[in-house]
Order: C-alpha cells, then sequence, then structure tokens
C-alpha cells in the first residue's frame, strides 16, 4: 500500500474552482475521509487522485512516484464508485476479475485471486450471476471485491454506502473498517455524511467550496472546530452559534468581560476573556454544542459562566427514544437546540426556561472571518 | 383463484374491457389491412397470372407455374446475388463508420457540437440529392475526378466492376448521418461511470472500447443490423438515378428488378412473383437475424 500527496492542487471548471489549493497528505495505510456537502469539490479531488480528472495546478503522488500527468489506468488505484459501477454484461466472476485481466495477470493466478476475493466478501455462491440479478448489498460487495482483487496502491471510494438502506449501512460501514485493517490498506473515502467519516475516518478532511476547512482526527476536529463551517457541518444537531457583543462584566468569576445575547449576558472566564482581549474583538459569534446546553431550574446552582442562563422558550420537544432535542427560541427568535438524555426532566412545550452551559463547552469564533478564537478555557 | 370467485358482475366488466380493446385495435386493424395485408395478398394472387405475349389478349391462370419459372430463373438469382452482396458491402461498413463517428463524438471537446452536427447532416439529405451528388462527384469528364488527374475510363458507374461498389458507397454515405445518431444516443446511454471503471481498473482505449463499449452498444447495433439490412433491401433510388440496374445488370438488385419488370417489360405478373420473393427473403432474413443475433445482445443495465 501506498501514500498519496495532493501538493497545491487545483481544479478549475470555466474559471470555477472545483478544488481550490487543496494539499493533503494521506499516510500509507490511513483510512482518510473526505467530508463535505455536496458540490463541495471531495468527489473532484477523488477523481484527480484517480486520474480521471486532470488538475489544472499542482502534482500528485502516489507511493512513490509523481502520477499528475500519468493516466488512470497506470496510476495503480482501485476505485469504488456510488453507483457501484459494474458491467451489466458481466458475471460477478468478470466483474471481479476484470481488473486482472486488463493487467494480464495469469489465468490461474487470476482464478485464485478472484476465489479469494470473493470468499472474503461472502459472493462465492454469486459469482456466476449478473449484477442485475443482484440486490443492492451484493453489488456494493461486487464493487469492493473488484477493487480489492488486486493491491493497488490506494482504495478510492466515491460515497459508496449511500445507496444503501440505513441498516446495512451501519453494517457495511463496519465491515469497511475491518477491512482496512485486514488488508492495510490506504483509503481515501469521499462522503458527505459525517456519521461514516465520524466513525471510519482515522482522519477527516473537511473541504467546503473546494477550499480545506480542516483536517484531524474525527475527535479533534469535533472538539475544536478550526472555523464555523465546520463548527455548523460537524455534530448532529448540529452546534448552535450565537452572536454576542463583547461588554464588561462585573460577576467577579468573570475575566471582566461578558458577552451580551438575546436574552442574557454570558460572562467570560478569565481564559476566554483574554482570548477576547488578545484578538481585539468587540462581536464575537458563541458556538455550544446541544449536548453541552441544559435547562437552569430553581433549585441549580449552575455558577461559574452562564451562572444565569440565558432567557428562551420552549418550542417543540423532539423524543428520539434515547435521547430528546429541546428547540427553544431566544428572544429574537433565533433557534437553539438543547440535548437532553431520555431519562432527565423534559421541560414543557412553550414554558420559558433559561439555558446554561458551561465555561469549557464554549467555543469561540471571529465574526469576520469565522476562524475559532483559541481560548485556554478548555 | 378458483372459478366460483368469478362473480357475475366481474365476467361483466371482463367482457367490457375486451370488446374495448378490440374497438381500440379497429382502426389500426382497418389501415393495416387495406394498405397492408390486402396488397399482399392480391401480390401473391397476382402472381398466378401470366401475362399474354402481345397487349390485348387476357392474362392467362398458370398457378404456380409463373412461380417456379422466375424463382429459378439466372435473372433472378444474380439478382438476388447482387441484393445480398449490396446489403453486406453497405450495412457492416455503414455501422462501423457509425460506430467509429459515434466514440470520436463522444468526448468533451471544444466545439464537439460542430462535429456532431456535421456528422448527422447527411441525414437531412435525400437519395435522390446524395445520387446527384455523388454521380457528379464521378463522372469521368467533370468533377473530382479529372480535377485529381484520375482518368476513370470505363466511368466508374459503367464498370461492371466498381459500378455496385459505387452505389453502395453512395448508399453508406446517405445513411451514414441516420446511422451515427442511432449510435451516438446509443452511447449516450452507456454510463459514464463504467468507462470510469474500466479505467481505473487499467483498461487501455481499446479494451474499453471492446469490452465495455461494444457490449454495452449491442442492443443499438442489433436494431441498426436488422433495420439496415431491411432499408438495404429496399433501396431504389441511388440506382434509378445513377445505374438503372446496369452495367450488365451488376446493379440489378430485386427492388429495381421488380421496376423494371413492371415498368419496362409491363409485365405485373413476373413483377408480383418478384415482389412476393422480396417480401418473404426480407422477412426470413430479419427474423434469422433477430434469432442468431439477439443471443449476443445484453440488455441489462
Amino acid at each position: 500500500m501506498g501514500r498519496v500527496v495532493l501538493d497545491h492542487v487545483s481544479k478549475k471548471f470555466d474559471d470555477v474552482a472545483a478544488v481550490d489549493d487543496l494539499s493533503i497528505e494521506v499516510a500509507d495505510e490511513e483510512f482518510l475521509v473526505l467530508l463535505g456537502p455536496s458540490g463541495c469539490g471531495k468527489s473532484t479531488a477523488l477523481r484527480m487522485i484517480a486520474g480521471l480528472e486532470d488538475p489544472t495546478d499542482g502534482t500528485i503522488v502516489i507511493g512513490d512516484r509523481v502520477v499528475t500527468d500519468v493516466e488512470a489506468k497506470d496510476r495503480d488505484v482501485a476505485m469504488v464508485f456510488q453507483s457501484y459501477a459494474l458491467y451489466p454484461h458481466m458475471t460477478v466472476r468478470k466483474n471481479i476479475e476484470f481488473p486482472l485481466r486488463s493487467r494480464k495477470v495469469p489465468a490461474a493466478e487470476r482464478d485464485q485471486l478472484v476465489r479469494d476475493a470473493a470468499e472474503s466478501l461472502d459472493l462465492t455462491a454469486l459469482l456466476d450471476r449478473k449484477p442485475a440479478h443482484l440486490s443492492g448489498g451484493q453489488r456494493q460487495r461486487v464493487a469492493l471485491a473488484r477493487a480489492i482483487v488486486r493491491r493497488p496502491q490506494v482504495f478510492l471510494m466515491d460515497e459508496p454506502l449511500s445507496n444503501l438502506d440505513a441498516k446495512l449501512r451501519v453494517q457495511t460501514r463496519a465491515e469497511l473498517v475491518e477491512l482496512q485493517r485486514r488488508l492495510r490498506a490506504t483509503i481515501v473515502y469521499v462522503t458527505h455524511d459525517q456519521v461514516e467519516a465520524m466513525t471510519m475516518g482515522h482522519r477527516i478532511a473537511v473541504m467546503n467550496q473546494g477550499v480545506l476547512q480542516q483536517i484531524g482526527r474525527p475527535q479533534d476536529v469535533y472538539a475544536k472546530p478550526a472555523n464555523l463551517f465546520v463548527a455548523r457541518f460537524i455534530g448532529s444537531p448540529p452546534m448552535n452559534t450565537v452572536t454576542g457583543r463583547i461588554v464588561p462584566s462585573t460577576d467577579e468569576a468573570s475575566g471582566g468581560l461578558a458577552a451580551e445575547l438575546p436574552g442574557g449576558q454570558v460572562p467570560l472566564i478569565p481564559e476566554v476573556a483574554d482570548a477576547v482581549r488578545a484578538a481585539g474583538l468587540t462581536e464575537v459569534i458563541i458556538g455550544v454544542r446541544p449536548e453541552d446546553l441544559s435547562f437552569s431550574t430553581e433549585a441549580s446552582s449552575f455558577y461559574g459562566l452562564g451562572g444565569r442562563g440565558v432567557d428562551a422558550t420552549v418550542t417543540v420537544v423532539e423524543s428520539l427514544g434515547h435521547e430528546r432535542h429541546v428547540i427553544c427560541r431566544l428572544t429574537d427568535h433565533q433557534l437553539v437546540i438543547v440535548r437532553q438524555d431520555a431519562h432527565e426532566a423534559a421541560p414543557q412545550e412553550g414554558s420559558a426556561t433559561r439555558i446554561v452551559t458551561t465555561p469549557g463547552a464554549i467555543h469561540l469564533f471571529d465574526p469576520e472571518s469565522g476562524a475559532r478564537v483559541e481560548h485556554g478555557g478548555a | 383463484m378458483t372459478a366460483t370467485s368469478v362473480t357475475p358482475a366481474r365476467r361483466a366488466r371482463r367482457r367490457r374491457e375486451r370488446l374495448l380493446a378490440y374497438a381500440l385495435l379497429v382502426p389500426a386493424l382497418l389501415i393495416f389491412g387495406v394498405f397492408v395485408f390486402w396488397p399482399l395478398v392480391h401480390n401473391v394472387y397476382l402472381g398466378l397470372f401470366r401475362n399474354p405475349p402481345f397487349p390485348g389478349l387476357p392474362s392467362k391462370y398458370v398457378g404456380l407455374d409463373q412461380y417456379r419459372d422466375v424463382l429459378t430463373s439466372q435473372d433472378f438469382v444474380d439478382s438476388v446475388k447482387t441484393t445480398f452482396l449490396f446489403a453486406f458491402l453497405t450495412v457492416p461498413i455503414g455501422i462501423a463508420l457509425g460506430l467509429g463517428l459515434a466514440v470520436l463524438a463522444h468526448q468533451q471537446l471544444r466545439g464537439i457540437g460542430v462535429y456532431r452536427t456535421i456528422f448527422s447532416s447527411t441525414v437531412a439529405t435525400s437519395v435522390a440529392v446524395a445520387a446527384v451528388i455523388f454521380g457528379t462527384l464521378m463522372n469521368p469528364s467533370v468533377g473530382l475526378l479529372p480535377w485529381l488527374g484520375l482518368d476513370t475510363n470505363p466511368a466508374i458507374l459503367q464498370n461492371p466492376d466498381y459500378a455496385l461498389i459505387a452505389v453502395a458507397l453512395v448508399t453508406v454515405w446517405q445513411t451514414l448521418g441516420l446511422t451515427f445518431i442511432l449510435m451516438a444516443s446509443g452511447l449516450q446511454s452507456v454510463p459514464d461511470e463504467l468507462f470510469e471503471a474500466a479505467e481505473v481498473d487499467g483498461a487501455g482505449a481499446w479494451s474499453r472500447f471492446w469490452h465495455v463499449t461494444l457490449p454495452m452498444m449491442s442492443p443499438t447495433i442489433f436494431f441498426t443490423v436488422v433495420v439496415g439490412t431491411i432499408f438495404a433491401f429496399q433501396s431504389f433510388g441511388q440506382i434509378d438515378i445513377l445505374t438503372q440496374g446496369g452495367p450488365l445488370k451488376k446493379t440489378n438488385v430485386l427492388t429495381y428488378y421488380i421496376y423494371d419488370t413492371l415498368q419496362r417489360q409491363s409485365d405485373p405478373g413476373k413483377a408480383a412473383v418478384l415482389a412476393v420473393a422480396l417480401f418473404f427473403i426480407t422477412l426470413v432474413l430479419a427474423l434469422a437475424q433477430i434469432r442468431l443475433l439477439e443471443r449476443r445482445v445484453s440488455y441489462e443495465r
């Protein structure tokens, strides 16, 4: 298996940059997920690695070889397409065999490799069927088998699970992770599904409008989103973000500053206040994940940051069984989502409440650039 | 389902539906009956009468004698051979060219639309126009050949060795537009991802054509072969304009033979026999193609 390097790679379609100055290094045996909304350039990036698109600028390296000008067929990669792209006129066996035939692998060896690949994906009984007579899950496995039958440097996967039903997707996700480990494969995996990204990737590269937003381990991207886009894109329900004006605070636990939000002031603890001062911000976007919010009750002595909390009205309570999403409206009608465990007491819909959080749970973003403002309070 | 479950009401509804089905079929059957089936049957009947040796005498009922005489005559056998040769010269080459152009035009290149328009332009050309254009081009004393310094004597269209090839050439050119359009639309219906998958799987251009394009195009190619062959067997205009069946009957295909028999020799009985023969040859050939070729066609998507 091999590594993949994208070095300042751009792709323009008629002056529109689908991928803009993308630099990523995928280590050997790494499972890297390219994550982003549709049209963010993740598929274009993948297709450039495959050789199906030519980059307008930049260099691509696979293994130890610069492949920028190498044709797809000579790049030594395997790809799983969203539609699977199985050859409909060929049996499962012929489909799996095709990459071997193309590369002139001797027949005896070919047979063995096809058998092994089919066996590892539980396709042995289906070898003589044609794709039209397979279920979606089976087709997906044939596409995988066709990819793993050869040992390419890199596996490229373009939303391979998106055509499966929810249950099968969860199962296949686990199987893919296991497969990656067993084959010690380098995988570049494109998806718009953050759950896939979080659960499968060693690292996630979040893209938006052709630009890489952040790359890192899933837990790091979740804990410290580099900017507002990542903050809002990753997490379900998404992170709450509210703009606040910076005002002086007399709260003794605060660092002398508070953020004035609709419905209340949130005193900033010294570490956060220092960061705001250092960045010279007069306004700040405060981001808090739904699970880091809770409701203040009369009895609670939830002091520290947001001791008093922010006034809000409970609009809708959505119960998902194991958890609850409480959608609240701030005084200026912005919506804020609070996640509760099922065993917590549910607030009444329509009731007035106060929302509080803990200091460490606050993310700060520069309202101008959207970039994260680091602070020592986490 | 048991018979007892069919209630009278349901039976009545079924009868109504059947009546409606027949009522809807009647107009089409009427038109086919009058303009297709009746002429066909009447043609078979006409073939049973031998024309009098001199005009004015009544034609004589001879049963199947005339069928036997005409169908075993050297002229008929030669004409059938010429017809098959003509189809053989036009259909495979036309399809190969059409497919080739379609593959060439199936690329994301700047201005590819212009090429597509050019390639399909002959579809707007009638047989007569095509024949006149090529008749001029192949004229031995004016046009392209003398300009190229080529001395063609005897003229191509009067040369027994080349006349059929020349007429076939006109036909290929004239039908190329339609063939191209059929092939291009067939190619369009093949998902691009299949070609991309093949490319990533290590297949070169030729291998992709052989293992992906051709099998995926097989329904289109099959359709074009069958329809193209029928068209070839019915070609008439270009032969009438360019060679009138000559020289030495080398371009005397069945359609022209029928026309010649009826119009020049004023022999409707014999012409009817030839027409019936053409009908059955076309029918059998089409059925044979369907039987033999369709097995290799992959309709799976």
